[in-house]
């Protein structure tokens, strides 16, 4: 085993600039499309007074949820000390912060009031769960800082196993403040479950893993920096066991919920009956996101690099699609206020309500992946966050 | 937890809505006169000795419609030009509800229920949707992030949001593009010692009172023919009820 090297990515390159160009733009059209929304009032988007979060906290939700599970690798090296996983610590602690910052640039840039940031960081309501998100976000970004740089610099070696274990710990408590979000909405039906909370842990190290791949892959063939399939093969079949344990989750929850009165409707909603929600289940979410992706990474595929990307590709699909249903779907679908009754109103009592993704929405949320992107890229040519290589010989133990 | 901020906060809100509702005094005075022998004094925080509440009578037969109308016209509602219709504000909607067993079918109007334990105050992360201490639940206007948590958390779906720059309001209803609204049981004409609006042209089918005061009309309805909650099981004990529900 040779000794491993970390080294920026060479930023005076064509290549270079092209990314920052690209991820820049992006980033930018989704600042615009903001402004154009805050502007004018959400009158221009699909949202309304019964669809009251749309497309950009799907997005926002997802970089949230996948930035705590983007920490993983790291946390696998210091925290279970699989000295596999240490040449990608860097990597991951990084990516993990600038998810972060992506979720949380679309979900302020959503507020109706954007411009009173200053309140939200200066009144606090202790007992709201957004509150506590906002001090779990921060700390998050804090400790994976000190974690970073305790890999870094080499004094301060011998206190990564420590920042790590923070790290960890402080990410599982965050994913859990995250999905509370939603276990807190006790009126609506399709939160109303205890199951959601673990389920978005899971999540996130599948959604987490599946961006990191994309991103390993991505830097490395555009640096031409060598990637062995020591490190690809262990991380492909981690993301296997993910995607699993989510399809795995999925099946509990609905089936909780198929045999609890009070919340059948739902998931026959979901399952069924639910129009566009049910096409995105079945067909995005189980079928391309979830059942493909495992049949690209564990089947004859398994070994070609073009198809786990596409894999890693699909799942972050899937899990869009899968938050779609979750956040979106489960505002459409009727809250029951008379059980047992049939209700109607001016106000849309009783029916499932009509929603629509606007483009300024689509553009807000992707402008996030841009800022996240964007944040990377600048990132990996700043500081040594990358290993010069990834070859065989160099982090295979057993290589000779 | 009631710290000192949090009171200094309230008596600023009191403030507030205090001046507003004096210069609802301003905007009109007629409407005032008869009833300033139960106003508030507006120089002194509210007070936690009164709950005000509602008990809507759904038996009676009154056309609810004009509760609605009388709504919007309290508080300016229905300026919007641009929202669809599914973003405009309601306050107060008239809710059809029919068994679909026996085919019985009544109308009642829903408004917020100005719940006992607001799960709109409890997600909002500002603090800027608020219980007053005499429970009357709204949201302070220049508080508000728009963030919308407090419409995901409201089992009655009693809130809106601003989906577009407001023009022509009413100054004792401030309003704004961005921020949450819902109904604020006419705060301003209650700490004037006038009904909410609903209220005065309901025929006497809704009754305003202090369900804290076991003397008060609304106290002692209850006590004698009960009064029904929507979605009792979430024990939230909202100060509006109903009866015939
Ligand atoms: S009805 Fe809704 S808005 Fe009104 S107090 Fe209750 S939770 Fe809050
Ligand atoms: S929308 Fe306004 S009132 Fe509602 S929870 Fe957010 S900050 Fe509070």
């Amino acid at each position: 085993m040779k000794k491993l090297h970390f080294l920026e990515v060479e930023g005076n390159t064509k290549g270079f600039y092209t990314f920052l160009g690209i991820f820049g733009l992006i980033s930018l059209i989704g600042v615009l499309a903001a402004y154009y929304m805050e502007h004018h009032g959400h009158y221009v988007t699909g949202m309304s007074n019964q669809v009251v979060w749309g497309t950009p906290h799907v997005f926002a939700i997802f970089l949230i949820v996948a930035a705590s599970g983007a920490l993983n690798v790291a946390s696998i090296s210091s925290v279970f000390a699989k000295t596999a996983y240490k040449p990608l610590a860097r990597l991951s602690g990084m990516l993990a912060m600038a998810l972060l910052a992506g979720g949380l640039v679309v979900l302020l840039l959503d507020l109706g009031r954007p411009d009173r940031l200053i309140v939200a960081m200066t009144r606090f309501n202790f007992v709201s769960i957004f509150t506590w998100n906002i001090f779990l976000y921060t700390g998050f970004m804090g400790i994976v800082a000190i974690y970073l740089w305790t890999m870094m610099d080499r004094p301060y070696n011998n206190l990564t196993k420590k920042a790590g274990m923070v790290a960890f710990i402080w990410r599982l408590i965050l994913t859990t403040g995250t999905g509370s979000i939603f276990g807190f909405l006790i009126s609506r039906e399709a939160y109303d479950t205890a199951l959601l909370a673990p389920m978005f842990i899971i999540m996130s190290f599948s959604f987490g893993l599946a961006f990191f791949m994309l991103v390993l892959m991505a830097s490395y063939k555009y640096t031409d920096r060598p990637l062995g399939d020591y490190v690809i093969n262990r991380l492909k079949n981690l993301l296997g066991v993910f995607v699993a344990a989510v399809l795995y989750f999925v099946i509990v929850y609905h089936i909780t919920n198929l045999y609890s009165a009070d919340h059948r409707g739902v998931s026959i909603f979901v399952l069924s009956a639910g129009g566009i929600y049910t096409f995105l289940f079945w067909v995005v979410q189980i079928g391309l996101g979830t059942v493909l992706p495992l049949f690209l990474l564990y089947g004859p595929t398994g070994k070609n690099r073009t198809m786990i990307g596409l894999a890693s590709l699909l799942i972050i699909i899937g899990a869009l699609a899968q938050l779609y249903i979750i956040i979106i779907g489960g505002q459409a679908y009727p809250m029951v206020m008379f059980p047992g009754m049939e209700v109607s109103s001016s106000f849309y009592d009783g029916v499932v309500a009509s929603y629509a993704p606007s483009l300024p929405e689509v553009l807000l949320g992707l402008g996030g992946v841009g800022v996240t992107l964007l944040l990377v890229t600048i990132a990996v040519a700043a500081l040594k966050f990358l290993p010069a290589s990834l070859a065989d010989e160099v982090v295979d133990p057993h290589a000779k | 937890m009631t710290s000192k901020i949090e009171k200094e906060d309230l008596s600023r809100r009191n403030f507030v809505f205090g001046s507003i509702a004096a210069a609802g005094l301003t905007v009109a005075p007629g409407v005032m006169l008869y009833q300033t022998a139960n106003a508030r004094d507006l120089s002194k925080p509210v007070s936690s000795k009164v709950r005000w509440g509602m008990l809507i009578d759904t038996t009676k037969d009154v056309d609810w419609n004009k509760c609605v109308e009388a709504c919007v016209k309290e508080h300016g509602l229905g300026n919007e030009e641009h929202s669809r219709a599914d973003q405009r504000t309601q306050y107060i909607r008239v809710v059809d509800v029919k068994n679909k067993t026996t085919g019985y079918s009544m109308s009642l109007p829903v408004m917020c229920q100005h719940c006992e334990k607001p799960p709109c105050v409890d997600v909002c992360p500002t603090g800027a949707s608020m219980k007053r201490e005499d429970g009357i639940v709204l949201v302070d206007r220049h508080r508000c992030i728009g963030c919308r948590y407090c419409m995901m958390a409201c089992p009655y779906k009693a809130r809106s949001f601003v989906h577009e720059t407001l023009t022509d309001q009413k100054t004792t209803t401030p309003r704004g593009k961005g921020c949450v609204e819902s109904c604020n049981m006419c705060v301003n004409r209650v700490d004037n010692g006038q009904l909410p609006a609903c209220v005065e042209v309901s025929e006497g089918a809704i009754v305003f009172g202090d369900l804290n005061d076991p003397e008060s009309d609304i106290s002692r309805l209850l006590a004698k023919h009960g009064g029904k909650q929507i979605r009792a099981d979430l024990k939230l004990n909202p100060g509006v009820q109903y009866q015939g529900i």
